[in-house]
């Protein structure tokens, strides 16, 4: 029993054992969740049980609330609420991978309003039933204030679920030092005059949405021969050695240095560089852009769910959602904002003043009607659509 | 008493590990042979099909992720060796010092030193820029997005992780054994290759368990530096769990990644004559 | 002689190169930026060190992850040296599992690893905080202290200690006289390799850390929107007051010598 491949080999199968032990234990599998739609009274019975509690657990990504937390401050002043604000979301799909085994558990996780980017985590978590459906009579400011668009959101029919906090715009950013033409059109970013210095995104959804466009297919209506059509596409672009790299967020570094002359981009970033004096440009392609709204939504087992509701809806002031945006510097979902900003610039001053007015007159904080018009969701997937769809545009991504 | 010693030792550690690591890696097995999906659950059909599929489509990254591995735990070996065997024999009263020095950046968040690489090496920044300027490189000459960068990255930051433990073992050398063998084999190479070398085997094994292991499953390194065709397995893994919620295939392929793993370390061992495999893969 | 100094530069040279990402970090600590972004130079300010601890979450997050890094480091280094002693000084039953499992740690991608604790932790109804993620982080850390205690260990002429013991030394006294000093070198280097693990973590972490956030993951979170300068300075004292420690450190042994 010397002989070391065969103390090994039986170190091994000891090894082995234990895992046999563990297998026992999980053998049976992951159990299904999937949730049927809520009936309409059993939401309705739900929230008339509920009561307010005074406290509230808000989850959100850094920098998207002020320092000093001001609109939560006057929140707590306003309603006698306290509130514990948690910046613990980095990334959708980390968050979702954190979220899932505790609400499979029926555990809580311990937040009463949590934000979450449109897209598969957020129909995940819908689909998953981890979602607790918004009671409407209690959302009067948002029913009042929030713009039509984001009353209409193919995602969350209705705004059963969610309701947004901030809105982007995937579009093309362009270094104007290294590309001396207005761009206007997608293709572009398919020209080999700029072969090696275009980036591209490498969220499936992303990137999809673009090589659609670029076909003249509707994401919404995309069926799975157009998912395929836009692979090749995106594939052919990829072989001719026009893509550098595609990007997950670091892509905004390198247009802003010439590392990439032009890239698929969120308005934000580039709007932030803007301010910072760095020569990009943003630009909505004629053939379509992409929105997407990060949403507040109450997760399943919340402990402060009318508590969670209230502060939802007073977000919708347009005074408090004048506040954040300013703070955000993305897309608000209120409307009124523009106007209430363009009010304070005329009283502010010197610095502060030509800030203000910078973000007035950007369309990436305020796109115009016809922005809006070229303006695409994410393409909706069912789980079985997904397991198509996701390796088409990941085998291109992920090479 | 004595005969319990090494039970006591262990037993923390034991405790840590079963608890932490064998319960959920069993768990993880169990996934790996289930099917179905993250909405409608998944159920165990003991398909071991899993793995041949996973294999199947990854095969590509899963090569690629050891060949960069490997180009990385040999530059590191190159790269720290001199630096270990300088530190240990010639650091004095400041090698801790020295050590705590090539150490202190990694205390230091990668997200901060990953946005710093990316500023210095910039296609058209501090360094390329300024000798593009120059006309001493070609106008397209770019480091980022290319194999170099993710195998550098790589040696970047696991490169203390092969220095500790070879300075570690060569620390213990007595300087006077090199001299004495010096006088013996006259020439210094081979006072080196003799003497030297063969007593910091247990250290430069330590080393390239250290970094080889960890240096083929990261994901970060390619997924910041690399370009269009330098995706590596651990990235795919990472793409299968979080965003695909395809668990099975992502146990499988980690099994399937911490098999090749310790296969390589087995002959890897076996090259050094090491008596007992096993035993050698904790030295 | 040559040959030494040499040697000399070139480790110098290896330690500028793993520190030429910080002095970029430390130098944008005092940048004048004029929107969120902060990544191109804009003129010198001292403003981000007198406003350092103006963002409340961050200081909070440094905090949780100094204390977690030390809590984990000491945990590690405690168990990780005993389990090294033991397999680098005595043969027992299960000593090949035991090396097999400290293998195996290493070999588990983070991702794997963060998301099958987090499983457990749920399922044995565990509650998320600083107490799961110091124990996550031993568990990645173990191995390393292991591995590098061990490589000392096995250089080492156990004759030392039997003299020790046949000159009536107790199996503590022997411990604490003889053996733990000569392999002082490799735990040193095992702590500071687990520190370097823990304070630098994001995977493991994000997974188990419940609400407690972390440096590297406020960081992380912070990407989208533009990392403030003052986590350039948070950085900036990190180093800083290691490079001071280094420095003393390095005045008192000359001054023992």
């Amino acid at each position: 029993m010397n002989h070391p491949m065969l103390r090994s080999r039986r170190d091994f199968f000891r090894v082995a054992g234990f895992s046999a032990a563990g297998l026992a234990l999980a053998a049976c599998g992951v159990q299904g969740q999937k949730a049927a739609p809520p009936k309409a009274d059993a939401v309705k019975d739900f929230w008339a049980k509920q009561t307010k509690h005074g406290k509230v657990v808000f989850a959100n990504w850094p920098e998207y609330m002020p320092a000093d937390k001001a609109p939560l401050e006057k929140f707590k002043q306003a309603t006698g609420i306290s509130y514990e604000y948690k910046e613990v979301i980095q990334e959708n799909a980390e968050f979702f991978g954190k979220a899932d085994p505790v609400l499979r558990a029926g555990q809580s996780l311990g937040y009463d309003i949590v934000v979450m980017t449109n897209g598969v985590q957020l129909q995940h978590m819908i689909e998953l039933g981890y979602v607790t459906p918004l009671d409407h009579s209690q959302l009067p400011n948002f029913e009042a204030n929030a713009g039509q668009k984001y009353k209409e959101r193919a995602y969350d029919p209705g705004n059963k679920y969610t309701v947004p906090y901030t809105s982007g715009v995937t579009g093309i950013a362009y270094n104007t030092k290294f590309v001396n033409e207005d761009i206007t059109s997608i293709e572009s970013l398919f020209d080999p005059k700029y072969k090696g210095h275009v980036g591209m995104m490498a969220d499936a959804q992303e990137i999809a949405n673009f090589g659609m466009f670029a076909l003249g297919i509707a994401p919404e209506k995309s069926t799975e021969a157009d998912w395929k059509k836009a692979g090749e596409k995106l594939k052919a672009q990829r072989d001719a050695g026009i893509v550098r790299k595609y990007y997950d967020q670091n892509y905004i570094d390198a247009v802003s240095k010439g590392d990439v002359w032009l890239t698929m981009a969120w308005s934000g970033d580039v709007f932030q560089r803007q301010l910072a004096g760095e020569p990009v440009k943003f630009v909505v392609p004629e053939e379509g852009g992409t929105i997407w709204t990060d949403n507040m939504l109450i997760p399943k087992n919340a402990a402060n769910p009318v508590d969670a509701l209230m502060l939802m809806d007073y977000l919708y002031q347009p005074a408090v959602a004048a506040e954040l945006d300013e703070f955000i510097q993305y897309v608000t979902p209120v409307p009124a904002v523009q106007d209430l900003l363009r009010e304070k610039a005329k009283a502010a001053k010197g610095k502060d003043k030509k800030a203000l007015e910078e973000m007035i007159d950007s369309p990436l904080m305020f796109p115009t009607e016809a922005d809006y018009a070229k303006l695409h969701n994410y393409t909706q997937l069912t789980t079985q659509q997904e397991q198509v769809f996701n390796p088409i545009f990941q085998s291109i991504t992920q090479a | 008493m004595r005969r319990l010693t090494p039970y006591l030792l262990a037993l923390p550690s034991w405790m840590w590990l079963a608890i932490f690591l064998v319960v959920p890696m069993a768990a993880m097995a169990s996934v790996s042979l289930q099917t179905g999906n993250a909405i409608d659950g998944f159920a165990m059909t003991f398909s071991f099909s899993n793995y041949s599929d996973a294999l199947g489509r990854y095969s590509t990254q899963l090569v690629r992720s050891l060949l960069y591995g490997g180009l990385a735990t040999v530059a590191m070996l190159v790269i720290g060796y001199p630096v270990a065997y300088w530190i240990a024999f010639k650091g004095g009263t400041r090698k801790s010092v020295y050590l705590f020095l090539l150490l202190l950046p990694f205390f230091v968040s990668f997200v901060l030193r990953t946005i710093s690489w990316n500023f210095l090496l910039s296609d058209n920044g501090i360094l390329f820029g300024t000798l593009k300027g120059w006309g001493l490189l070609p106008e397209d000459f770019h480091v980022l997005a290319t194999t170099v960068a993710v195998v550098g990255g790589l040696t970047y930051n696991f490169l203390p992780f092969m220095i500790l433990p070879i300075y570690v073992s060569l620390e213990r050398v007595d300087p006077r054994v090199i001299e004495a063998a010096q006088d013996l084999y006259a020439t210094r190479t081979a006072a080196f290759r003799r003497v030297v070398l063969p007593l910091s085997l247990p250290g430069v094994f330590a080393g390239v368990l250290m970094t080889f292991v960890p240096a083929t499953a990261d994901p970060i390194n390619a997924q910041i530096l690399g370009g269009t065709a330098n995706t590596m397995i651990g990235n795919i893994i990472q793409t299968e769990y979080l965003t695909n919620l395809n668990y099975p295939t992502a146990s499988a392929l980690s099994f399937t990644l911490m098999a090749v793993l310790l296969v390589g370390i087995f002959i890897y061992a076996r090259a050094l004559g090491t008596e007992n495999v096993l035993e050698a893969a904790a030295r | 002689m040559r040959g030494t100094r040499l040697l000399h530069i070139y480790t110098w040279i290896i330690i500028l190169w793993l520190s030429s990402p910080i002095a970029v970090m430390i130098l944008f600590g005092f940048n004048d930026k004029k929107s969120k972004s902060n990544t191109s130079w804009q003129g010198f300010t001292l403003r981000w060190y007198a406003e350092l601890f103006d963002i409340s979450d961050l200081t909070v997050a440094l905090r949780n992850s100094l204390v977690i890094a030390a809590v984990s480091t000491i945990i590690t280094v405690v168990i990780g040296t005993m389990l090294g002693l033991a397999i680098g000084r005595h043969r027992f039953r299960g000593k090949g599992v035991t090396n097999f499992l400290v293998f195996a740690a290493i070999s588990t991608p983070e991702l794997v690893m963060g998301a099958s604790l987090l499983s457990l932790f749920v399922s044995g109804n565990v509650p998320r905080d600083a107490n799961t993620i110091i124990v996550s982080h031993v568990l990645f850390s173990l191995s390393f202290v292991v591995v590098t205690v061990r490589a000392r260990i096995v250089t080492l002429d156990p004759s030392l200690e039997e003299a020790a013991r046949d000159l009536g030394a107790t199996a503590w006294g022997t411990f604490r006289q003889v053996t733990l000093p000569s392999i002082m070198p490799g735990v040193m280097a095992g702590a500071m390799l687990s520190f370097a693990l823990s304070i630098d973590d994001y995977v493991v972490t994000s997974f188990v850390n419940g609400s407690t956030v972390t440096f590297p993951l406020w960081i992380v979170g912070a990407v989208k929107t533009g990392i403030p300068p003052q986590v350039n300075v948070m950085g900036t004292l990190i180093f800083g007051i290691g490079v001071l420690i280094a420095i003393g450190n390095a005045v008192a042994a000359r001054r023992r010598t």
